[in-house]
């Protein structure tokens, strides 16, 4: 057990998890005190010793699949259903070797079921929320859909995907959906509409977890735990990065920067409420005296209110930083009480003034979105133009930036080759307080093909890479 | 430095030892807070029961309304401990803490003692209490009648079984958690003048946090963390029909959907379990038996309480548009 959770709290390491050594000493200890055959208890025991942070659920909830997984549930399982796991398991032998003819291969196979079967039985057992059905379902699809190879080095993603694309869960849901209006006699009202289809959508992502739990326990079989860890290793949300960041890390991102903007706010509010000392208030003090027979035992300070920034942003909003625009305007924006003033500018070749999207909304999202709606932003081609936009920038509103303001630039500094009119930021440089440049580009990446940063950079006070959360979060706390 | 309270024998390795088991097993945890009520689930249970083994606190983080203060106050009726709470705030600092010297009545205290002296006539004058003299009155006003105990010292002398929470502790600064961390890891309070008093029995500790910022290391180190979701549409389904006197098996499946399609929406508070419990207790003063988008429509502004959440919910909800529902609020009771 001891080498067991050795190697899991390396693996929790290694994932980037920060787990101390008296942390692992108590999950040790704390082993002792759960039935070890009781495997949610055991992960309890394990999560609420060595996991002190909700955004690092995810990751412990996956090495613990991995490393606690191998004997138990499918032991479990498969003495729930010993009718049909013989069977099934001869379907598995005959159906590992082949990889694409799987289909074929198994309607050949007599005791398995066809696709239209298994399709119809899924559907049942989705309609009546069957759990011990859909689990042995699940493992069916598994065998039947997934084409697993022995000994390949992937994560098990493809095999999902290549399951759930026979699977065909969308066209599932809509079956469910009729099936319900069907049962209620004709019509739903949108409102029993709404609550049948978020049922339905969680039972399927049930089946989903089950296809993943299954593919996992197989590849742990095949590989052993540690190998596969190594490649189911995901960053934690701090560490995504903005660029190559997939549909569902964007959506776990958005969740990740709510709180973070809250704690953000708080922490300067604070800084600025406890930043300095200032000189001894006279008055307060003697009052407070009084209670002690005018003895000042408790001296009053004065609290000075440093002067907040204004900022300007102005961001690239083309295709590939996009996200990083739109995190970076929602994290400005979510403090905004610590600036004076905030405005926005997004461009690609055109640039335009966005702040008017964000007055008067309590929703930064919702502004975000009109950004990208209805923004005027293509002036030619809707290619990035750094060099023209930043020009019609210092036109428009260059007279506009005083001693007091900070302007932000973001982007990659992709040009396309345009000219890069960096007299711009040097002027702009001469009258703001600071310019600082962000890149969402790792900083090797700098300056190479059409990246001409090092052009604007020589007139940046500072250029920062902000490739995750993490770096954005610790840019904007030091601006404030 | 006299030693104050008893000795308690620190375990191996200066581990404070725990007491007597107050739980058999997680699943007795789990039956003994149901029967008062409180519907822990296997996560629940199973830290409570593993803190009082492993003679830890709990961390417990989550959104509002969870039922992160309600599981102190439950764990505390189950094992018929008193609760003492420490309410934390920006600017709580040792004195409102662990403990104060009740300087008014020292003061007072010296006061009499000079009055006294003058009235004897003798000694070295008045004013001037000779070095014997002075040590008394010293040894005399830092001793207990004048500590005033708060909230930790408290929990620490405390002969009787308590739970102690301290509540929200993500709103004190980072410098003062400091102050928790002896309380927290070793059960004892350090006074210079009066040495260290340590706890006779360990009390069970939960500290809650909405987590408006990170904790420190040091202190998520010595605690069980406790994350505290928002529960399962089948949990959530039986604490309505438990904590709601009066509402049904229908009603209270209903209530607990809808709530679960509001939490999938992107909106800026989510409804918690106790405005859940809200909502359920105004349909069931409504006498609503079932609820219709009609119903949802008028009471929403129980669950919600952004108007920009009302109206994306109202939408998608596919509830026809919501208009003055501030106005409405005149026909909810309570």
């Amino acid at each position: 057990m001891l080498d067991v959770l050795t190697g899991f709290v390396g693996e929790l390491r290694a994932a980037g998890l920060p787990v101390s050594m008296t942390e692992a000493v108590d999950a040790a200890e704390a082993v002792h005190h759960v039935p070890l055959e009781d495997r949610q208890a055991l992960k309890y025991a394990l999560a609420s010793t060595l996991v002190k942070s909700s955004a690092h659920w995810k990751a412990f909830e996956t090495a613990f699949e991995v490393y606690f997984s191998v004997r138990t549930p499918q032991s479990a399982s498969g003495q729930g259903q010993s009718a049909e796991g013989d069977g099934e398991e001869q379907g598995e032998e005959g159906q590992q070797g082949t990889e694409e003819g799987a289909g074929s291969g198994g309607g050949g196979g007599g005791d398995t079921l066809s696709a239209e079967e298994l399709a119809e039985m899924l559907f049942r057992a989705l309609l009546s929320a069957n759990d011990a059905q859909l689990s042995a379902l699940a493992r069916r699809a598994v065998s039947r859909y997934a084409g697993m190879e022995p000994g390949r080095p992937v994560g098990g993603t493809y095999y999902l995907y290549r399951t759930l694309r026979n699977l065909d869960l969308d066209g599932m849901l809509r079956r469910l959906m009729a099936r319900a209006r069907q049962d209620a006699g004709g019509e739903l009202t949108p409102l029993e509409e709404r609550l049948a289809r978020d049922e339905f959508q969680s039972r399927l992502d049930r089946l989903r977890r089950e296809l993943e739990d299954e593919i996992r326990r197989r590849l742990v079989a095949d590989r052993g735990a540690e190998a596969l860890a190594r490649s189911l290793r995901k960053p934690l949300p701090e560490d995504i990065d903005f660029m190559h960041a997939t549909r569902q890390e964007l959506a776990d991102l958005r969740r990740a920067i709510h709180p973070l903007t809250r704690k953000l706010a708080v922490r300067l509010a604070r800084k600025r409420r406890h930043g300095r000392r200032g000189p001894l208030d006279f008055r307060s003090t003697v009052r407070h005296s009084l209670s002690t027979g005018g003895v000042p035992v408790d001296p009053k300070f004065r609290y000075p209110r440093p002067a907040k920034p204004d900022i300007f942003v102005v961001a690239d909003i083309s295709g590939s930083v996009a996200s990083f625009a739109r995190f970076t305007l929602h994290l400005v924006y979510a403090i905004s009480s610590q600036f004076s003033k905030v405005r926005a500018f997004v461009f690609i070749d055109g640039i335009d003034e966005v702040t008017r999207f964000f007055e008067g909304v309590e929703d930064v999202t919702e502004a975000l979105h009109r950004i990208n709606t209805e923004a005027d932003v293509v002036w030619v081609d809707g290619h990035s133009d750094y060099g023209h936009a930043f020009t019609v920038f210092w036109e428009r509103w260059g007279e506009e930036i005083t001693p007091r303001t900070s302007v932000l630039l973001l982007g990659d500094a992709r040009n396309n080759y345009h000219a890069s009119q960096s007299w711009v930021v040097q002027e702009m440089r001469h009258r703001a307080r600071h310019v600082y440049w962000l890149n969402p580009e790792p900083h090797a990446y700098w300056g190479t093909g059409d990246s001409i940063l090092g052009e604007y950079a020589v007139h940046c006070d500072a250029v920062f890479e902000c490739r995750n959360l993490r770096q954005l979060e610790h840019f904007v706390s030091e601006l404030a | 430095m006299r030693e104050v309270g008893r000795e308690s024998s620190p375990g191996p390795l200066g581990f404070p030892e725990p007491g007597p088991p107050r739980f058999e097993s997680a699943a007795d945890v789990r039956r003994r807070l149901e029967e008062i009520g409180y519907l822990a689930d296997d996560g629940i249970a199973g830290v409570v029961h593993l803190a009082d083994r492993l003679a830890k606190p709990v961390l417990v983080e989550g959104p509002a309304g969870t039922g992160k203060t309600e599981l102190a106050k439950s764990v505390a009726r189950i094992t018929s401990s008193r609760l003492i709470r420490l309410q934390c705030y920006e600017g709580l600092d040792e004195s409102k803490a662990l403990y104060e010297w009740n300087y008014r009545k020292q003061l007072l205290r010296i006061q009499a003692q000079q009055v006294v002296g003058d009235g004897a006539g003798g000694g070295p004058g008045p004013g001037q209490p000779g070095p014997p003299a002075w040590r008394a009155l010293e040894e005399d006003i830092f001793s207990e009648p004048f500590l005033l105990t708060r909230p930790l010292l408290e929990a620490i002398r405390s002969a009787e079984p308590v739970v102690l929470l301290v509540d929200e502790v993500d709103r004190v600064e980072l410098e003062t958690e400091a102050l928790l961390l002896e309380v927290l890891s070793e059960y004892q309070v350090s006074i210079p003048e009066l040495g260290t008093v340590r706890a006779e029995r360990i009390p069970m500790v939960f500290l809650t946090s909405n987590s408006t910022r990170e904790l420190s290391e040091a202190l998520k180190r010595r605690c069980l963390y406790l994350h505290l979701d928002y529960p399962t549409l089948e949990r959530e389904r039986a604490i309505v029909l438990r904590r709601v006197p009066g509402a049904g098996q229908e009603l209270a499946d209903q209530v607990a959907r809808i709530v679960r399609s509001l939490r999938t929406l992107e909106l800026k508070k989510y409804p918690s379990v106790s405005e859940t419990l809200d909502w359920a207790r105004t349909l069931v003063v409504l006498g609503v038996e079932s609820v219709d988008a009609e119903v949802a429509k008028s009471t929403l502004h129980v669950l919600l309480k952004y108007r920009s959440d009302l109206e994306r919910a109202a939408k998608e909800l596919s509830v026809a548009e919501a208009d003055g529902s501030a106005g409405r609020g005149g026909s909810v009771p309570g």
